[in-house]
């Protein structure tokens, strides 16, 4: 009871100030707008970004990173949070961070015409915002113009052509799949509620470049008050870069397939019927995919027998997933229309250096 | 598009398993065929709230992704399963052609052809009625057709009745993980598997016609999953007749171990009554009660049948042409043909960890003669199979589990209530 009486003042302070802030409009984000349903139509409404292309976050919207991102078909991706005035995330060791009502992820993604120029600006495609509201969390996306100069919400989703030069200088033309907000939930689920996937503490736990020099994320969000009850970065578990060289390949594959692959693969996740988890906790190998038969893959197992077959990644059907590009064999099912040649390469030396079964 | 407002005697009716849609704003959004067909359907099954009706037109609309609905209590209807044809010819993207993860929908009247992946999922789900629907991959069994027809998992409060699946690569009816099921007249033909019923608690299958599958009948239960132990499943009054697709699953799934010709098999679970039903045709076995055949690492798993009851069945000519291992000696031996009923034999399993199993397994095997391979152990390869034969074999009375009871509603048929006013 004094739980729900703590939030019920809380949201109407909330509310108040709201409504203050919608009497004096104002240049800076707009949480009323960003809390009410419907949606606004264009990304700018909000306010979250001070120019027009969404570049400069606006004060109270911070960018962070991830050690290991999602693989999108190679879109590169600018990923801020923002919490109002006085609000902060609450530490969790498991999980993603306890983010507090009120609180937006906010994601670009967008591609550089020529990936081999870092000085290119990545011209962006969609920006996806996971607002926590008194409800729940809503997932809305917002899909840029030609000109980068707006973008309009999408929520049933859309396929965009889109083209680019890759890092190996190969020209790729890709049919990029904007998702609707149910296919949103698909991955972005937790026992069936919509739920952010991506900052996790130990995901975060490593450095960004504020404008002064390098600085843990969480050390960061912790100085700057958008974070309690955290423990120093230091003391704290980490997820390991995916293509840091200077990690092992084993510690970097389950990195890979936790980010890709163990949202939906946990036991409170989409995939929960699979009997398959990824996610980097998991210490149960057979869960893990090791000597693990399909369930339900149909067609989709290419005829091997094991998700992880130690030894011979030409014989595991995660292998053999992950390189398909074929609706209902692909994997992960949602969010890419290429193969990531690079993790595929990481997963399968990972298999590969596993020792066969005797 | 239109949103229109339905007539009140048309609210009256949407009310879904008993819960009444509220203060009548229940809505029909209707989507006709044409233009944009997909983006309209989906942004349809978006856009429905809560006891909502999405009317989908007579026509074909081709589906280049998936489509979802993930609220509660909508009623998805097409205009009948041979006039709306939600049609994935050229999909490009997404695992399933229609997935539900809204409680208490119902689907029905329309057809989905060729989806890539399954044809219609529902994940998690409490309440799901499939309905007059079809499910069809229309260039016949391949084994690049999708995986499972109708595809109900994690969920309870299933009902399936008078949908047709043709063409699955695994099970066309496949209900998985799930508890309180009813499949009901319904068809499935040329499926690896007609109709599975895996790692369930509590399914009536009944008055349905499994023919030209691989296997026409299946009960599993495997290892290694979030729900296991399946138990207390009813097969009866079906017909399961001429299952004689080759079959054509991917190897490693597990269906890809049915042999071809099989009529009812149980694999694993407790309490399986299989009775009443016409069984003929069949080229391996009409009845095949058996361990599951892997290793497995699961310490909780049971991999035996026990307490299965079989009776009462019309066995016709079966077992003709088996097409398993020792499948042709052991007919040569029996007189030409494989018996009515084929059994294992296994009785014990080592626990995971080194313990061998002690539960005493209980079988009411009637439909005879049966036909006992002795394996006796669970994963004693059937090479050393032992076989004897007996007229029964009955080391216990077994008792039925009771009728699967679904909330009040949920069988109402909106057609079916119309015509009796």
């Amino acid at each position: 009871m004094s739980f729900r009486w703590r939030r019920s003042i809380a949201l109407l302070s909330a509310t108040l100030g709201l409504m203050c802030a919608a009497a004096s409009p104002k240049p800076g984000v707009d949480t009323a707008r960003l809390m009410s349903d419907p949606p606004a139509l264009t990304l700018q409404a909000y306010g979250l970004f001070e120019d027009a292309s969404g570049r400069r976050p606006a004060p109270g919207v911070t960018p962070y990173t991830l050690n290991t991102p999602l693989f999108s078909d190679y879109a590169e991706k600018r990923r801020y949070l923002y919490l109002p005035s006085g609000a902060a995330m609450t530490y969790r060791d498991r999980g993603v961070m306890d983010i507090p009502v009120g609180g937006v992820l906010i994601k670009t993604f967008g591609y550089r015409q020529d990936q081999r120029h870092a000085s290119d600006h990545a011209r962006p495609v969609e920006t996806r915002l996971l607002i926590h509201r008194s409800n729940g969390w809503a997932a809305l996306t917002y899909v840029w113009n030609a000109e980068g100069t707006e973008a309009v919400l999408k929520r049933a989703g859309a396929t965009l052509k889109v083209g680019f030069v890759d890092t190996r200088g190969v020209r790729r033309d890709i049919d990029y799949v904007v998702p609707n907000v149910n296919q949103c939930k698909q991955c972005h689920s937790v026992d069936g509620r919509l739920s952010p996937i991506g900052p996790k503490a130990r995901n975060l736990n490593g450095p960004y470049d504020y404008g002064s020099g390098l600085e843990n994320q969480l050390d960061h969000f912790a100085r700057a008050a958008l974070l309690k009850a955290a423990p120093t970065s230091a003391s704290i578990a980490r997820t390991p870069v995916w293509d840091d060289l200077s990690e092992p390949v084993d510690a970097r594959a389950r990195a890979y397939l936790d980010v890709n692959c163990g949202h939906c693969h946990s036991r409170a996740g989409f995939a929960s019927n699979s009997g398959l988890f990824l996610e980097l906790e998991e210490t149960d190998m057979s869960a893990f995919g090791v000597g693990k038969r399909p369930v339900a893959a149909g067609r989709a197992s290419g005829g091997f027998e094991y998700a992880i077959a130690p030894g011979y990644p030409d014989h595991s059907i995660i292998v053999h997933r992950m390189a398909s590009t074929e609706p209902g064999v692909m994997m992960p099912q949602l969010g890419r229309s290429m193969a990531h040649a690079e993790g595929l390469a990481l997963v399968r030396a990972y298999i590969a250096q596993m020792k066969p079964a005797s | 598009m239109s949103r229109h407002d339905t007539p009140a005697c048309a609210i009256a009716a949407i009310v879904m398993f008993g819960v009444s849609a509220g203060s009548g704003l229940a809505k029909t959004l209707s989507v006709v065929a044409g233009e944009n067909g997909e983006e309209r359907l989906q942004s349809a099954l978006i856009d429905a709230k809560p006891g909502d009706t999405v009317r989908i037109g007579p026509g074909r609309f081709a589906i280049s992704g998936s489509l979802s609905l993930d609220t509660a209590r909508v009623h998805v209807r097409g205009a009948g399963p041979g006039r709306t044809i939600l049609s994935f010819d050229g999909q490009t993207s997404g695992a399933d052609g229609l997935l539900i993860t809204g409680d208490g929908a119902i689907v029905d009247n329309l057809a989905v052809e060729n989806s890539k992946g399954n044809g219609i999922k529902a994940k998690g789900v409490d309440g799901i009625v499939f309905r007059r629907l079809r499910v069809e991959w229309t260039g016949g069994p391949k084994a690049s057709n999708g995986a499972y027809g109708v595809y109900p998992v994690s969920s309870k409060h299933v009902l399936i009745e008078q949908v047709t699946v043709k063409g699955a690569s695994d099970a066309g009816i496949y209900v998985g993980q799930s508890q309180d099921i009813v499949v009901r007249n319904s068809e499935a033909a040329f499926n690896v598997a007609g109709i599975e019923i895996e790692n369930c608690y509590h399914a009536d299958v009944y008055d349905n016609l499994a023919t030209h599958n691989a296997g026409g009948v299946l009960v599993f239960d495997l290892p290694g999953l979030p729900q296991m132990g399946g138990h207390a499943i009813r097969v009866f009054h079906n017909r399961v007749v001429d299952n004689d697709t080759a079959n054509f699953a991917p190897k490693g799934n597990i269906v890809a171990s049915v042999p071809t010709g099989t009529g009812v098999m149980v694999m694993a679970n407790r309490d399986v009554h299989v009775f009443d039903n016409e069984i003929s045709g069949n080229s391996s076995a009409a009845l095949l009660i058996v361990a599951y055949l892997n290793a497995f690492k699961d310490p909780t798993y049971n991999p035996l049948p026990r307490d299965v009851a079989t009776y009462q069945n019309r066995i016709g000519r079966n077992g003709y042409d088996p097409k398993f291992d020792g499948g042709p000696i052991l007919a040569k031996l029996s007189g030409g043909s494989i018996p009515p009923t084929l059994w294992d034999g296994v009785t014990q399993f080592i626990i995971p960890g080194g313990a061998a199993s002690t539960d005493r397994v209980r079988l009411s095997l009637k439909d005879g003669p049966v036909v006992n391979l002795n394996l006796k152990i669970q994963g004693t390869p059937v090479t050393s199979a032992q076989p004897s034969v007996s007229q029964q074999w009955v080391d216990g009375e077994i008792t039925a589990p009771p009728p699967v009871k679904l909330p009040p509603g949920m069988f109402d048929d909106r057609r079916k209530g119309r015509a009796r006013r």
